[in-house]
């Protein structure tokens, strides 16, 4: 049968705030196990939450980029269950007063823009993380890291609007770059700073009722949302058609096997006893601050994109390419301010720059080829101090050392030879060694002229200036005798 | 002279014109539990060592001119307070070897004010109780009747102040465990407004609900404690934004032109005739300087008990399920498995009330019950604050038993929880609005024992409380008799 698909995601975000949600202890990522915590984020007895006002702020601006209400008054409420990685075995978050309620994230469909509505945002504080394995001093114990323990999260509630494996992933995308524009999370999935979870179900096309959902964790990439969602299309339309009842439950991605396996079913399912949190007063947040909060807002990647094409005049794919990551936006223009040609600047990234990282799985923050020296290197390209295929190879060089365009081209000798009395030489050698060659030119063989090109940067090893040598060879083979 | 004896001003003066030091006073308080806490048992830990350095620091800060109500006066704090480097139990298993590497808020005051720690205190494990019964490391002896309960949960430091084994001391308050022990004892005892002092290093039964307070000789020495502990703290969101009187100018106000209410619904059948009779006597003494006094209504104080008995067990159901063996505290010797390592630890961690508790509170928040439940008990707490909120139009303070009766018998309501919760039934209203209430000494029953007046006050109005229960204080002579230990 032909099934709709509908799919909902949940996004945890970790806002990039420089101290926890509730206490005073960094955020960084990485340090040494239980380096950065307090009896608050530890859960010690007697201890109290007190909680960050950036927080709710950098929740705030993602509301109000999303076009979400944010709401006068509301309530951190205690989710409770058991878990090792969880010191006070409840999790301070909102349940029926969140933050945020509505808003709404458009995604490039092939249809056009398409609106996904959100239910809502709100905030929670992070648990720590169990490490288990054989490198330990018991390998039989589990070991729990708090650092994460109270890290903020925000959690970014979609309808379940989207309707196929490549809308999820257009939607993260979206999301994670409107939170990057914003500066509030730093999108890392490998880390877990962007996380997601999806609700599922397929109902016969035409039905108004939805179908069983189930819900999908463990999925640690874009690509993996893509694959899992995928497999549990495959799996849900195989059980309707097979006319099997599906059961709502909670599956795992296994992305190593490519299957997703069930976790625990609705029966099963935590009673988390959800009640207001009494340690914290209710929040309430003014008009006033929410006018300051949008006065700070940053140009957001629909602004962006268009001011891209009307500023430069670089075509709208080009300007969705380069506004797609708020730091690749960034390294577009301090590129083209240091060298205002902004479609060759264009060209460059979105071909080489893009190329290398997509081959190495980096993002552009990691490149070792800085804005200023992609701009110095297409400025040796103009001085006609490198041609444009030696500027390929200086790029090269430049993306595997990190190091500077003139000094890449000094140390590889790589300087262009435009000097006529050297070229002159070199051309006539050529000519010499090619007579056969020069008498068929003369006789109207004229495609010969790139055999003569090629011939002269092999022997100047590349490095002739190839329209001096155009116009040389010419000039030499136009009658006046070799 | 007995130093042991004074209260913290009459110590105060005596250190201030270098007739002791505060070592002698420390020494002092020593020697005094050496020989009486084998027969009360009011002390969990004893920080002597600590205490007399503590003492000579006082002293130093003394000599170099300093002067402070607190300065080198020795306290008792009970154990669930926590106190840096101190062991603090709560009154439980769980928390046997627990020691915090941080003070409480109130305990960075009384340090900065130059109090000494005598020890940590018992209590019913985790403040739940009403006679110092369920504490996991014996019971607490009536100072007065060595077979009666000294009331609870802040029976230790009840029983350590009555038995001059300390000259004030620090007890919480959920549902009346400051007031119920105080009158049960022959003390002050404050409850101050919910808000006024920090609970940060206060180890949470109910949050909505718990406050620190005084528990002390006199009500000048109550005043003088509020004054140090009291305030807004950064690291407490529920401590409240609003300004610290010094106290102890209130208490020269007297009683002339206040009007007090006499809450109809807390005289009813059940109530100790004895105990009646003592509180109407109160009254009438407050008339005699010029109070006025009329009766009021709280209609919904019947329900108080019931409202309590579900908001405070599903706060505490929430705020005890840290103790799991995972972190700090008691974890079971032998387990097979992670679910086996946590039952096993908080089934011997934990004694019989605080599990009884737990299953309250855990079923009353569970899906499918929180309306019926968690829900109601909220509105009826909305009710009782509005009661109090409509007396208070009409007077400035309320006038009330502060248990039914005086103190019972140890082991005489062990076996009957529901009889238990009923000590209560006088200042659990006070605690679910949130608002000051203090207990103060107004007579004896037949058989000696104490009996405990209660003065209830608006939000943050406890310079009206204070003032009151000083005019009643300086009519009487109750607060000066001793126990015959």
């Amino acid at each position: 049968m032909d099934y709709e698909v509908v799919i909902g995601l949940e996004v945890h975000a970790q806002l990039s705030t420089r101290s926890k949600i509730f206490c005073g202890c960094s955020t960084t990522f990485g340090a040494p196990p239980n380096t950065q915590t307090c009896p608050v984020c530890l859960g010690m007895p007697g201890v109290l939450p007190v909680l960050n006002r950036r927080v709710v702020e950098f929740a705030i601006k993602t509301a109000l980029a999303c076009h979400g209400e944010v709401v006068p008054h509301c309530r951190f409420a205690r989710k409770n269950y058991f878990y090792p990685d969880m010191p006070k075995n409840y999790q301070i978050s909102q349940y029926d007063e969140p933050l945020v309620s509505g808003g709404y994230v458009e995604i490039p469909t092939p249809e056009g823009m398409k609106r996904v509505r959100l239910v809502r945002i709100h905030l929670e504080e992070d648990v720590g993380k169990s490490i288990h394995g054989e490198n330990l001093d018991d390998p039989r114990a589990s070991y729990v890291d708090f650092n994460r323990s109270g890290v903020p999260l925000m959690e970014v509630v979609s309808q379940p609007d989207l309707s196929s494996p490549d809308e999820a992933k257009l939607y993260l995308q979206r999301l994670r770059t409107i939170l990057q524009y914003l500066e509030v999370c730093d999108g890392n999935m490998e880390e877990g700073s962007f996380r997601c979870d999806a609700n599922i179900s397929l109902r016969p096309r035409g039905v108004w009722e939805y179908g069983t959902k189930v819900e999908i964790k463990n999925m640690n990439s874009f690509r993996n949302v893509q694959r899992a969602l995928e497999y549990e299309i495959t799996r849900q339309t195989k059980a309707l058609d097979a006319g099997e009842k599906l059961v709502q439950e909670t599956r795992l991605w296994d992305a190593n096997r490519g299957l997703t396996r069930s976790m625990r079913s609705k029966e099963y399912a935590h009673d988390y006893r959800y009640f207001p949190e009494p340690d914290l007063v209710p929040l309430a947040i003014t008009r006033e601050w929410i006018e300051e909060i949008r006065r700070t807002l940053p140009e957001l990647p629909d602004a962006r994109m268009q001011r891209f094409v009307a500023e430069y005049g670089i075509p709208e794919y080009d300007a969705g390419v380069l506004t797609s990551s708020k730091t690749l936006a960034d390294y577009y223009e301090a590129c083209i301010k240091r060298y205002p040609k902004p479609k060759v600047v264009s060209n460059w990234i979105m071909v080489e720059l893009l190329r290398a990282l997509n081959r190495d799985g980096i993002e552009v923050e990691q490149s070792r080829v800085t804005p200023e020296n992609l701009a110095e290197l297409l400025t040796l390209v103009d001085d006609g101090t490198i041609s444009g295929t030696m500027a390929k190879t200086v790029f090269d060089g430049m993306y595997e050392t990190g190091k500077a365009a003139t000094d890449i081209v000094q140390e590889r000798g790589l300087r262009q030879i435009s000097d006529e009395n050297a070229l002159v030489a070199a051309i006539e050698q050529v000519l010499v060694n090619n007579s056969k060659e020069v008498d068929e030119f003369r006789a109207g063989r004229e495609k010969l002229l790139s055999f003569f090109m090629g011939q002269v940067m092999k022997a100047t090893q590349g490095k002739a200036n190839p329209q001096a040598v155009n116009k040389l060879l010419r000039e030499k083979l136009a009658g006046k005798e070799a | 002279m007995d130093l042991h004896a004074l209260t913290i001003h009459q110590l105060h003066d005596l250190m201030d014109t270098r007739e002791v030091s505060a070592r002698d006073v420390t020494e002092a308080f020593y020697r005094r539990i050496e020989a009486l806490d084998d027969r009360v048992h009011a002390y969990l830990t004893l920080t002597r060592e600590l205490a007399l350095e503590q003492a000579d620091w006082a002293d130093h800060r003394r000599h170099t001119g300093e002067s402070g109500p607190l300065l080198g006066v020795p306290l008792a704090i009970k154990d669930v307070i926590c106190t840096k480097g101190v062991r603090t139990t709560c009154g439980s298993k769980i928390l046997q070897n627990f020691v915090p590497p941080y003070d409480a808020t109130v305990m960075e005051r009384l340090k900065a004010a130059g109090a000494i720690l005598l020890g940590k205190v018992n209590m019913d494990e985790f403040a739940m109780g009403s006679s110092t019964e369920h504490s996991a490391y014996g019971i607490t002896h009536n100072p007065w009747d060595l077979s009666a309960i000294p009331g609870g949960s802040s029976g230790g430091s009840a029983a350590a102040v009555a038995a001059d084994e300390c000259a004030a001391a620090l007890g919480t308050d959920t549902g009346g465990s400051i007031r119920q022990p105080a009158a049960c004892c022959g003390i002050v005892g404050l409850k101050p407004t919910y808000g006024r002092v920090s609970r940060y290093g206060l180890v949470a039964f109910a949050s909505s609900l718990d406050q620190i307070g005084p528990m002390t000789k006199d009500v000048r020495d109550a005043a003088l404690l509020l004054n140090v502990i009291g305030g807004q703290d950064a690291r407490d969101s529920t401590s409240a934004d609003i300004p610290m009187p010094d106290f102890t100018r209130a208490l020269a106000g007297g009683a002339k032109g206040l009007r007090i209410g006499i809450p109809r619904e807390y005289f009813i059948e059940g109530i100790e005739p004895e105990v009646e009779r003592a509180v109407r006597a109160a009254v009438t003494v407050l008339q005699g300087v010029g109070a006025t006094a009329e009766e009021v209504s709280l209609p919904h104080t019947e329900y108080g008990v019931a409202a309590y008995y579900i908001l405070a067990p599903s706060e505490a159901s929430s705020n005890l399920a840290r103790y799991d063996g995972v972190k700090y505290g008691y974890r079971t010797p032998q387990w097979s498995n992670l679910r086996d390592m946590y039952m096993r630890t908080r089934d011997e961690g934990f004694g019989a009330e605080v599990k009884r508790r737990i299953m309250l509170g855990t079923y009353a928040l569970s899906a499918g019950y929180y309306e019926a439940y968690y829900k109601k008990a909220q509105q009826i707490r909305t009710l009782i604050r509005r009661d109090f909120e409509e007396a208070f139009r009409d007077v400035d303070a309320l006038v009330a038993p502060v248990a039914p009766t005086p103190a019972f018998e140890i082991g005489e309501k062990t076996d009957d929880p529901l009889q238990m919760y009923l000590s209560d039934v006088f200042t659990i209203p006070v605690n679910l609005a949130g608002i000051p209430g203090i207990s103060v000494p107004c007579g004896f029953s037949s058989t000696g024992l104490p009996i405990g007046l209660q003065i209830i006050g608006k939000p943050f109005d406890e310079e009206t409380v204070l003032r009151l229960a000083y005019a009643f204080e300086q009519q009487t002579d109750y607060h000066r008799r001793k126990p015959p230990l």
